[in-house]
């Protein structure tokens, strides 16, 4: 097994398939020539060429909107877009189409298309380079939301969401691009799309986190555990949509004291269906009011005050405290 | 440093062959076969009828919103017709002869339109998307197929609706860009209809023609009169067979006149004078087609009232059918199909929640 960064992972992922499925082209700004901004698809239009590794020209609706086209009429599509920030030119295509060609034809066509873009904080970037805006996505109805939160799970999920009948978007927390290796088998290693999984077991209180949030989170729960000796169940939700609660309801259930944290804003944040989930479902085991350790309902700051806008190990384990205090 | 021009040598053409007085231009007459023309006579003819019908339902209240396409059915029809069943057809949602050309049934509309999502089903050989109702945004659809045709080394084309306010939008602009970029098999038709809803043609672009917007792209453009079967025939069938060889997409402006309601919502009244409608009744396609049918010997009299006969039968056939298969539809749990090739547990759940509800109401009601 090679130590891959997230980077390297997804490129991974992107060069098995192309090698497996002809009928996988890679579409976006600068994704030929130039490897991706963050080269994430270097190396693909030396090996595929350029009318399956395709430099278009700067306009993100018509990335999605022909990637639609391209996918009913039976291609899969991957375009990357090059920054979250510039994703809602494709917005309209995604929500209008995407997510409701299978429904208009009554099951004719379905749209196989895999949409990247990076997400998230932490590179110190532009504005609009920086939003973690991925409840505005999951609210869509047939859209499937994935959100990574390091190399290995990132090949696996990006795998499945190119053989994903339905459209995925798939959001990369940048500040992991370089930020750590892990194992990745060679072989073909997928994950099932619409699950999360627990990343850290513990009986004593449950933290919910995805993306970039999650190795703040697990390093908050280690600290709580050297602190003051409680084990925390850490939950990678990994698809925030469709969401899957089995996991988060039943360690609830086991804990009764749950803490949600996402970088994104809080209000009717993906945090908010969370804890709607956990009133609806495990209600009666809550030991305490559910907390939520989130971005600010405020536009991110540029860099220099961004550390205090993201969520970080001192805020989870502040929010763990309270929860483990409350009477 | 002078100022130096920097020649454009492009125009654009403006293509008639049977104007508004039935008179014909022999040398550019499309040499069409006799049933391929009496094929498109009566589809015009049953379109035309069929929106009529349409309308007068929906002013009973038997079909729900819909907008009526009489008027612009040379437009729409005469571009179809230079496709293969083959090529794909992505429709905007005013291309009603277009669509039963290309196989819709007229059960599907009336379905659609009376509110059950069966009428979009495409059956398997249609290789058309189902209407797209955001303005313009299926313009990059079509860019996508014909790329995906090309890709694939098929020799096939993609053929696209929208009207005229639809240049407007940017995807209408990134659509023909991209197609220009990468000379992709995709074929433009602009229904110009004069009106986007209340906003004239002169209120969308300073431009003199919607056409010339082609040559921005490199592209080949050409304007034709849309009220003009025999014209925009031969610009679609100039255009697909270009494309077929290589030679990249054409944007076509159809010049037309939508002659009724912008849906049924709508009251023209508001925004145009009767005066100008009927200005475009005399260049109304139906009759100078016929014209041009009769000249040729290939349609009497009596050969029109047949065909109205037929058609009226055909329409009334239909209407029956599909209020007979209305009795059998209105499943509520339909409500949660084919959104996902496998529902989420999250969506049965709600599927449960909801015949649960409905187990409940229909306790209520037997108790009342």
């Amino acid at each position: 097994m090679a130590k891959l960064n997230l980077v390297q992972a997804l490129n991974l992922a992107l060069r098995q398939e192309m090698e497996r499925d002809d009928r996988v082209i890679v579409l976006g700004e600068d994704v030929g020539r130039d490897g991706g901004v963050f080269r994430v698809t270097e190396g693909l239009i030396e090996r595929f060429g350029e009318e399956r590794v395709v430099d278009t020209p700067l306009a993100e609706s018509a990335i999605v909107g022909t990637a639609i086209g391209m996918a009913v009429a039976g291609l899969r599509p991957v375009c990357e877009i090059q920054f979250d920030g510039f994703t809602y030119y494709g917005m309209h295509q995604i929500e209008a189409h995407a997510t409701r060609l299978r429904w208009r034809s009554r099951g004719r066509f379905h749209v196989p298309l895999v949409v990247r873009a990076p997400y998230g904080g932490g590179v110190r970037a532009l504005e609009h380079h920086s939003e973690s805006r991925e409840a505005l996505w999951a609210h869509l109805p047939g859209l499937k939301t994935v959100i990574p939160s390091g190399p290995r799970n990132a090949r696996a999920l990006l795998l499945s969401a190119i053989r994903d009948p339905d459209p995925v978007l798939f959001f990369e927390p940048k500040a992991l691009y370089r930020a750590f290796r892990e194992e990745v088998p060679e072989e073909e290693e997928t994950l099932p799309i619409g699950r999360s999984r627990i990343a850290r077991e513990g009986g004593d209180l449950t933290l919910v986190a995805y993306g970039a949030m999650l190795r703040p989170t697990l390093e908050a729960a280690e600290e709580l555990s050297r602190q003051r000796g409680a084990e925390a169940e850490v939950i990678d939700l990994l698809t925030i949509s469709p969401l899957d609660d089995t996991l988060l309801v039943a360690s609830a259930r086991k804990t009764g004291r749950v803490a949600v944290v996402h970088e994104a804003p809080r209000s009717f944040g993906p945090g908010a269906e969370i804890v709607a989930r956990l009133v609806e479902k495990a209600f009666y085991h809550l030991e305490a009011p559910v907390a939520r350790v989130t971005g600010y309902d405020v536009i991110i700051p540029l860099f220099r005050r961004e550390a205090y806008y993201l969520p970080d190990v001192p805020r989870i384990v502040q929010a763990a405290r309270r929860l483990l205090e409350a009477p | 440093m002078p100022r130096t021009p920097i020649e454009i040598p492009e125009s654009i053409e403006h293509l008639s062959i049977l104007d508004e007085t039935g008179r014909l231009d022999r040398d550019l007459e499309p040499r069409l076969e006799e049933g391929l023309l009496l094929r498109l006579h009566r589809t015009m003819l049953l379109a035309r009828r069929f929106d009529e019908r349409l309308l007068s339902l929906q002013r009973q209240g038997r079909i729900g919103t819909f907008p009526p396409s009489s008027g612009q059915e040379a437009a729409h029809l005469g571009a179809a017709a230079a496709l293969s069943p083959e090529d794909w057809m992505v429709p905007a949602f005013r291309e009603l002869a277009a669509e039963i050309w290309r196989g819709r049934t007229l059960e599907s509309v009336l379905l659609y339109n009376a509110g059950f999502n069966e009428g979009g089903h495409i059956p398997p050989e249609r290789n058309d998307l189902p209407i797209s109702i955001p303005v313009g945004s299926q313009i990059l659809h079509a860019v996508g197929i014909a790329w995906a045709l090309r890709h694939r080394r098929t020799d096939r084309v993609a053929m696209v609706f929208f009207g005229d306010g639809a240049t407007s939008q940017g995807d209408f602009h990134e659509g023909l860009n991209f197609a220009g970029v990468f000379s992709l098999p995709a074929i433009f038709v602009c229904q110009n209809n004069q009106w986007a809803i209340s906003v004239p043609r002169a209120r969308q672009t300073r431009s003199r023609t919607l056409a010339q917007k082609a040559l921005a792209y490199g592209i080949h453009g050409i304007q034709v009169d849309g009220n003009d079967l025999l014209a925009v025939y031969a610009a679609a069938a100039e255009a697909v067979g270009r494309a077929r060889a290589g030679g990249g997409p054409t944007l076509i402006e159809c010049v037309t006149y939508r002659l009724s309601v912008h849906t049924t919502a709508d009251d023209p009244r508001r925004y145009r004078t009767e005066e100008e409608v009927e200005s475009w009744r005399r260049r109304d396609p139906l009759p100078r087609f016929q014209k041009y049918l009769a000249d040729k010997g290939l349609l009497s009299e009596e050969g029109v009232r047949a065909a109205e006969e037929e058609v009226a039968r055909e329409i009334q056939q239909a209407v029956e059918r599909a209020e007979e298969a209305m009795k059998a539809l209105g499943d509520p749990l339909d409500l949660f199909e084919h959104l996902w090739a496998e529902m989420p547990p999250t969506l049965r759940e709600q599927r449960e929640e909801l015949i649960a509800a409905l187990a409940a109401r229909g306790g209520e009601e037997t108790h009342g």
